[in-house]
């Protein structure tokens, strides 16, 4: 067998295996305790043990056969690739803006092969309308592959390099860019995107799903389907998240890239816009905006490009009994910036202090924002907090954490200046601070 | 007619599926049960076709999404959370479904796999808010014993039932997910059955074998049964959904005569020269001829700006009235698939016309129209034109069919045992391996503790209960086939009480409550040992029965004892009845006068009359004669 790696079986089973000279995709009969099976030998997965086979049977169902002494195998068939031709691409219809597609990882479109179970990505432009035929209808599509990552393998130089393939894009003169993105860590980039493009003449839209593409129920095309509509026509020129406004397919919420955050592990309306209204609703091919506060497409415009981030910045979540040292730690590791996830209106225990202190001395940016989300703080209420500022601590009013730590990495990108940092991590930059807070539903509705 | 059916060939396999009553669902921890009030949350949502590696999509699914099908789903938080909705990934498979299955896959001689795989069977009907059912082989190459013959098992599985249809309201489908991820056992059998009866007999007695388990669900909506049925030169058919077991001979028997007729009638198709190629897909709008129609139908649509579009099917006259069934005719069969692909409300066909508030002179002027011949059928629908189309190509598509012979599908049951075109038979089974739920395996140790302990086969089973307890064949058949075989075992060892009359019991009596709209499920088995155990202990009289079952079925989580007290059925002290009896014999003096120990009857009767329920009627009989002899 020459899939080794591909295939998943070790051992003893791979042992059979090869000696039966049979690889992924053929048909096998398995002889064991007079029982005799047949069907397609199937990869196995990667938690599988070392024991067992899997063979697809006649009738569409996988088992699995523990290999013994006296398990006999045999290759029957050989297996037959399937070969996918996808449809001709629909005619463009010239009259469509064009909406670059980057994808990043996560598969947003995918297709099965139900003949070892193998989920495919659908990644081309051809796939992507034979998959999803309503995006003809909506816009020229370009697409490319730019990385094909977990979204929790994404590190602050994939933005850098997310952000430059953008910028590539927008000088093009695309109408819009949709970036395809695991959905784990896409409020992380989504914030990076605000801060590396700016001044922005078009939109650039992040899209994900919560169920996988592989499932007629995924929510990958109907947000595909929104964002590729709000790349297209959205009146806006911000960096946006198109998500499930609810669990029902009706309506695509876009939120703001410096506001928005993943609230929940598994739901379609996982993504929420914190301390601030959403940008916008889709809902049966129209947008409607949420705020008159945002900066209007045009395409006079001039991008300005700012891809470089700084990875000595760390974010630390408080709790109590939380050992101080941590901090020396990061201090000594030469660290620029620590983002602190306080308690409530934004603290930190005394016993955190001196460590502290001591990280301000060396010249370590420390701010402050709050682990309850919502809400913004305010280090002038007790006494731990005016203490806390006057150890050198900086409050970030209602920022979010995530939006925080990569905002101050971004900056660190640009300057070296302890000061001027300091002053961009204060400044209003993309929409990453509210001036007020009106009273909107939190969590439960 | 009788059909010779080895003679035709017939072939039926069946796939017999039951709910088990587990605590849990199969993939999560909500309750397995339906609820009856208003919906707390309802969602709707969209199911779109995964393509397959080949490019493959399938037509019928395909075709329902473009159609812009919507699914609403209504839920409670009672029985469904986050899995059902698929907003979570679904837990890991439940061991006690599992162990169920395994029990009756070994009594049924299958082998359990080593390593169980959940598989994806793609579904988009919306019947599953994933848009696949969640299915797993459990164990395969059984074999049971029907009336001596052996009946191969392909396989028993283990899968989650399916959302609820509500209704449909246009293009939105309403399903009902409590009924989701409720666990089924599915026992498939070889396509070995050869009559309708014996289709009939197997069902039964894999019935009989998964409710000895004593781990299956009970009633309406817990079992379903799908068939497939061939038969020479006709078509592998799929029918789907048959509730009652009583139905199954019957469904066999009209799917035979169906086949049979439509082979008749594609060679008769085939000799008068009708050609597949005849059927041309050409569609005449004939909305002016029926502009002042009576009939109701017509009219309305016309009314709604709807048109009416007609098909010419060459040579088909006199063939779409053919009866294939009881009133159900080839036009009927056309009407179903013009519904199904053009959601039309039916059709009108020249075989059943004039009628309907339809004209002899309307019936003329189409022809002429649509330039059909004297021996031309035509048929018409009233929709809107995109629907109509749909409609008449699915009815062209039918006829082409006809000509060809019976064309392979899959069939939902009605409830009179015809059956229904439900879509065309899926290509190649759809499945793929459900990658959320590692595989389980099954090890030896695990098998031999449930090999250990496996009930008894139900022959076995009635020849024991005939034997120790001393039953008649009737009545042991009739308390294995009820829920209540094991329970009759443990009353009787614990209460001594007579072991016919808790069979009597627990099959007739029962019977006859349900029968009067009493509630007896909600009667628990603590309650009814009880009872008897009462009666063992001579307190309560089994006359009693019946009322101390409906009072506790009316009032729920009350005690026995409290029933009694209520009822006032507690037993009577013989020195009590004693003095009863003397007051009866005193009041009824010129009685006993007149016939002596012949009056022992008479006064059986009043004194059982006052307290029936509340005494042994032997005690009675004795204590009167002893008091008659006296005199």
């Amino acid at each position: 067998m020459s899939e080794k790696e591909e295939s998943g079986y070790k051992g003893e089973a791979l042992k059979a295996i090869i000696k039966a000279e049979a690889e992924i995709g053929d048909i096998i009969r398995v002889t064991k305790n007079g029982q005799v099976y047949e069907g397609i030998l199937i990869p196995r997965s990667e938690y599988g043990d070392e024991k067992h086979i899997v063979i697809k049977l006649k009738n569409g169902y996988n088992i699995g056969i523990r290999v013994t002494p006296d398990t006999k195998i045999e290759k029957i068939g050989k297996g037959v690739k399937p070969a996918f031709t996808p449809p001709p691409p629909p005619v463009q219809n010239p009259e469509l803006p064009k909406v670059a597609v980057i994808s990043t990882g996560g598969t947003i479109a995918s297709r099965v092969d139900y003949r070892t179970g193998a989920v495919r990505p659908a990644l081309t432009a051809s796939d992507l309308y034979s998959v999803v035929p309503e995006l003809s209808d909506i816009a020229r599509i370009d697409t490319q592959i730019l990385l094909s990552l977990f979204s929790e393998n994404i590190e602050p130089k994939h933005w850098t390099e997310i952000a430059k393939n953008v910028a590539e894009k927008i000088e093009e003169g695309t109408e819009g860019v949709v970036v395809a993105h695991g959905t784990d860590t896409m409020g992380y980039t989504a914030a990076a995107l605000s801060f590396a493009l700016q001044n922005l003449p078009v939109p650039v839209i992040l899209v994900g799903s919560q169920r996988s593409a592989d499932r007629p129920s995924s929510d990958a095309a109907t947000n595909l389907i929104g964002a590729v509509t709000a790349a297209a026509k959205a009146p806006f020129a911000e960096v946006a998240v198109a998500m499930h406004e609810t669990t029902s397919d009706t309506a695509i919420l876009l939120h703001r890239g410096t506001k928005v955050r993943k609230c929940h592990t598994s739901r379609r309306d996982a993504f929420k816009s914190i301390n601030a209204p959403s940008l916008a609703r889709i809902k049966d091919g129209k947008i409607t905006m949420l705020t008159e506060n945002y900066r209007k497409r045009d395409p006079t415009k001039k991008l300005v490009l700012k891809p470089e981030f700084s990875d000595k910045v760390a974010l630390l979540k408080f709790h109590p009994g939380m050992n101080p040292s941590i901090i020396d730690w990061f201090v000594e590791k030469g660290y620029k910036g620590i983002i602190l996830e306080g308690t409530g209106l934004g603290h930190v225990g005394r016993y955190c202090f001196e460590s502290l202190r001591n990280a301000v001395k060396h010249n370590v940016i420390v701010a402050m924002t709050s682990q309850c989300i919502w809400g913004r703080v305010n280090m002038n209420v007790y006494d731990q907090g005016r203490d806390l500022q006057a150890l050198g601590v900086i409050p970030l009013e209602d920022m979010l954490p995530e939006t925080a730590v990569v905002k101050l990495m971004w900056i660190f990108g640009q300057t070296e200046n302890v000061e001027e940092a300091k002053k961009l991590l204060k400044t209003n930059i993309t929409g990453e601070f509210s001036p007020r807070t009106t009273f909107d539903k939190i969590g439960n509705k | 007619m009788e059909i010779d059916y080895e003679k035709i060939g017939l072939k039926v396999g069946l796939e017999i599926h039951q709910q088990l009553n587990t605590s849990a669902k199969l993939f999560c921890k909500c309750k397995p049960e339906l609820f009856k009030e208003e919906p707390e949350i309802t969602f709707l949502r969209r199911l779109r076709p995964t393509q397959s590696e080949l490019g493959q999509i399938d037509p019928a699914a395909y075709f329902e999404f473009k159609k812009g099908v919507k699914i609403l789903y209504e839920a409670d938080r009672r029985t469904s959370c986050l899995v059902e909705m698929d907003e979570e990934p679904p837990h890991p498979l439940n061991m006690e479904a599992v162990e169920i299955v395994l029990t009756a896959a070994l009594m049924m001689k299958a082998k359990p796999v080593d390593e169980i795989h959940v598989m994806r069977k793609t579904v988009i009907d919306g019947s599953n808010t994933t848009g696949f059912q969640r299915t797993c082989v459990i164990a395969l190459n059984g074999e049971i014993q029907v009336r001596g013959k052996n009946v191969p098992i392909q396989h028993v599985s283990l899968e989650e039932d399916a959302a609820r249809k509500m209704g449909q309201e246009g293009n939105t489908i309403r399903y009902r997910i409590d009924r989701l991820g409720i666990p089924l056992i599915e026992v498939a059998t070889a396509p070995v059955i050869h009559s309708p009866k014996e289709a009939e007999e197997v069902a039964l007695a894999i019935g009989r074998i998964l409710r000895a388990t004593g781990k299956v669900k009970r009633g309406l909506g817990t079992i379903r049964q799908d068939l497939n049925i061939s038969i020479k030169n006709g078509a592998l058919i799929e029918i789907k959904g048959v509730q009652e077991l009583e139905l199954l001979s019957l469904v066999v028997e009209y799917e035979v005569q169906r086949q049979l007729n439509l082979i008749k009638i594609s060679r008769e198709l085939r000799k008068i020269g009708v050609k597949e190629e005849d059927v041309k897909e050409e569609f005449f709008d004939v909305t002016e001829i029926f502009k002042e129609t009576e009939c109701k139908v017509i009219r309305k649509a016309i009314n709604r700006k709807q048109r009416v579009l007609a098909l010419k099917l060459p040579k088909f006259k006199g063939f779409l009235k053919r009866e294939l069934v009881p009133n159900f005719r080839l036009g009927t069969e056309m009407a179903d698939h013009a519904r199904f692909w053009g959601r039309v409300g039916g059709i009108f066909h020249t075989d059943e016309l004039p009628a309907y508030g339809i004209t002899a002179e309307e019936v003329e002027k189409l022809r002429k129209t649509v330039k059909a011949e004297k021996e031309d059928a035509v048929v018409f629908v009233a929709d809107n034109p995109e629907n109509a189309k749909d409609a008449l190509k699915a009815v062209a598509e039918r006829a082409r069919q006809a000509i060809k012979g019976v064309p392979e599908e899959t069939r939902a049951a009605n409830p009179d045992g015809t059956t229904r075109y439900m879509r065309p038979r899926p290509g190649a089974a759809r499945m793929y391996p459900e990658t959320d739920i590692p595989p389980t395996q099954i090890t030896d140790e695990h098998l031999k503790k449930i090999s250990s302990r496996l009930p008894e086969l139900p022959e076995q089973k009635f020849e024991r209960l005939m034997r120790e307890y001393g039953l008649n064949e009737k009545l042991t058949r009739q308390l294995l086939d009820s829920e209540y075989a094991e329970l009759f075992e443990v009353i009787v060892n614990e209460s001594k009480v007579s072991p016919t009359v808790v069979a009597v019991f627990l099959t007739e009596t029962l019977k006859a409550l349900k029968r009067e709209g009493i509630q007896v499920g909600k009667v628990s088995e603590e309650q009814m040992r009880e009872i008897f155990r009462c009666i063992g202990r001579g307190e309560l009289a089994k006359e009693a029965l019946p009322d101390l079952v409906s009072w506790l079925s009316k009032h729920e989580n009350r005690s026995v004892q409290e029933a009694v007290e209520k009822l006032g059925l507690k037993m009577i002290s013989e020195a009590e009845l004693a003095r009863f009896i003397e007051k009866v014999i005193e009041e009824n003096k010129i009685l006993v006068q007149e016939k002596g120990q012949k009056a022992l009857g008479v006064l059986m009767g009043i004194v059982m009359k006052k307290l029936r329920g509340r005494v042994n009627a032997v005690l009675v009989g004795k204590l009167l004669k002893d008091k008659l002899e006296k005199l």
